[in-house]
């Protein structure tokens, strides 16, 4: 996927993640709060996918970003009587960009491990800014008291999550046509150039270092977005969405689902949310050997994670096809 | 004098009190066929590194197309024409050939940070990289992963995507290096094909590629130049057999 010998042609499989969305709505009324939860995390996990899985940035500290967004958003709200929803999602936006822009500016220097910890440094900074900026954040408390307008004046945000659920979809249609589009472009192709040898990319002219910029600051505003998303969504913000575990969260579910391969974001989430909202009901206090259990059979078995997987059994069930047509005739 | 297409001026580098290169002078005529050689550890690479910018002289100047380029970082000098290929092959291993040669042209014709049309709508890069492949037979191999090619293929990949940047100088490190000798041959042949206006200069160890290549070759030792020439006067230099090429040799 992505690259000059690509067909960008939308494949009929590209429409499952949508059907299955809409069927949900209709099929599911009562997992609508935990659906919109998993939409938000797959455009969360989309932004990393762009930067990790094209670009090779590695990191753990995209909560920063995530997090960013989602007190921008309750705080404007809360503090400011901000309401209105796409106000919040722009301030969010556009608050994440500068995090990313002037972060990346410093960080993307370095390379490797030096470049996960100073990411990881960075989220655990907000964090702490977060927790000791009380009279704005509500520190370990969370910020309550968020309200968001109905939508277009028109669709209120309803217990059930409804609303919700329909607006978290619409958004993550819209992150998915970009991220989509932008991965077929020169730009997509020109990221995993940079992924696979920065040394040659230096060799064809091409600004190595600000184009990490570039797409670390266009990822940072999409997970902004997904943050703010979340504070809409449950009218609150609390502390957990920065730091190193919402990182580490969201990369374990990326590779779950298959790094680079744009539908491992959407994948990913959907197993690890879905596995913890079962696991955390049925072993409250073991959940998270069950999230490890299956780490390490995707990481030992299959590499590419769970899409990895599925490649290699419908090119297995292809070539067996092929062959059976060949030994009829 | 006409300005000449890559010069240096009294280049020094040295690490602590190891001075590899010695103020090298160094002039590369518009469309030249110059090689460069010497023994392992004259200073060859550490020459190389210092005009594509991949480390910073100590001391002196280096001029592209008469202007002083020392200062200006490895992808400006590209972009200004200075183009090269790596000893090791240095390729996007897991893309497809085609995508090795059209990023580089991509990232000359500017196209490189477009984010809307599809790469492979972009048919002014994919047919120029088509062409370029065509002229290296490489048209068969355009959609295979660069890693499952032959040695041999790979080196002409490299020489692939530099030719895609259209350099005006171009700086060929080895480019025989690691090929078997059958290959060998197809790689010479491409270098001969080159067009005529850029200039080149090789550094090669294989110095019957070189003798067949180049009209003019500079020979290098511990960082210093000892002679530049015409191939037969290097041949017949003795100081040249003394250090380098050993009394056996012969043009």
């Amino acid at each position: 996927m992505s690259g000059y010998t690509s067909d960008p042609r939308i494949r009929w499989q590209e429409s499952l993640p949508w059907i299955i969305g809409i069927a949900a709505f209709f099929l599911l009324p009562e997992y609508l709060s935990l659906g919109a939860r998993v939409l938000i995390y797959i455009l969360f996990a989309l932004s990393l996918d762009l930067i990790l899985g094209y670009a090779g940035i590695i990191t753990l500290g995209h909560s920063a970003f995530f997090g960013l967004g989602a007190y921008t958003a309750g705080v404007l709200s809360a503090k400011y009587g901000l309401t209105d929803p796409f106000l919040q999602l722009l301030a969010a936006a556009a608050a994440a960009a500068l995090l990313g822009i002037t972060t990346g500016a410093v960080i993307l220097r370095t390379k490797a491990l030096t470049l996960l910890m100073l990411t990881l440094a960075i989220t655990s900074i907000v964090l702490e800014i977060a927790n000791k900026a009380t009279w704005l954040t509500g520190g370990a408390d969370g910020l309550s008291g968020v309200k968001v307008d109905p939508i277009l004046g028109l669709f209120k945000f309803d217990l059930f999550g409804k609303t919700a659920f329909i607006y978290c979809l619409i958004a993550l249609f819209i992150g998915w046509l970009v991220v989509r589009r932008m991965i077929y472009s020169p730009f997509g192709a020109m990221l995993t150039g940079l992924r696979e040898n920065t040394a040659r990319m230096h060799a064809i002219g091409a600004p190595v270092y600000w184009r990490l910029v570039l797409v670390y600051t266009i990822s940072a505003t999409m997970a902004g977005v997904a943050g703010a998303l979340l504070t809409q969504v449950n009218q609150f913000v609390g502390l957990n969405v920065l730091g190193l575990e919402p990182s580490g969260d969201l990369l374990v579910m990326l590779i779950l689902g298959g790094v680079g391969r744009l539908y491992g974001a959407f994948v990913g989430p959907v197993v690890y949310l879905i596995a913890q909202d079962y696991l955390a009901k049925q072993y409250p206090e073991y959940w998270y050997f069950g999230i490890g259990v299956l780490l390490i059979v995707v990481v030992l078995f299959a590499r590419g994670g769970i899409l990895g997987i599925i490649d290699k059994w419908l090119q297995a069930l292809s070539r067996q096809t092929s062959s059976a047509k060949a030994s009829a005739r | 004098m006409a300005a000449s297409a890559l010069e240096t001026d009294k280049l020094c580098k040295s690490f602590g009190a190891l001075t590899v290169a010695d103020r090298i002078d160094f002039r590369l005529e518009p469309g030249a066929r110059h090689a460069l050689i010497g023994p392992n550890g004259a200073g060859k690479t550490t020459f190389v590194n210092m005009l594509t910018g991949a480390i910073a002289p100590s001391s002196g100047r280096i001029l592209l197309g008469g202007e002083d380029i020392t200062k200006v970082n490895q992808a400006a000098r590209v972009r200004r024409g200075l183009g090269r290929t790596f000893q090791v092959t240095t390729l996007f291993r897991s893309l497809p050939v085609l995508d090795n040669v059209a990023l580089g042209i991509a990232e000359r014709d500017g196209v490189a940070r477009r984010m809307w049309k599809a790469a492979s709508k972009h048919s002014e890069i994919t047919d120029e990289a088509m062409q370029l492949l065509a002229t290296l037979a490489l048209t068969s191999d355009a959609r295979t992963p660069v890693k499952d090619l032959p040695y041999g293929r790979q080196r002409l990949v490299e020489i692939a995507i530099a030719l895609g940047l259209k350099p005006k100088v171009l700086l060929l490190d080895e480019p025989a290096a690691g090929v078997p000798s059958q290959d060998s041959g197809r790689i010479l042949e491409v270098l001969a094909g080159l067009p005529g206006d850029i200039a080149i200069l090789i550094i090669e160890h294989d110095m019957d590629l070189v003798f067949r290549f180049a009209q003019r070759i500079t020979v290098l030792v511990q960082g210093q130049v000892l002679v530049e020439g015409r191939p037969d006067e290097i041949a017949a230099d003795r100081r040249v057999r003394d250090v380098y090429l050993g009394e056996a040799t012969h043009a």
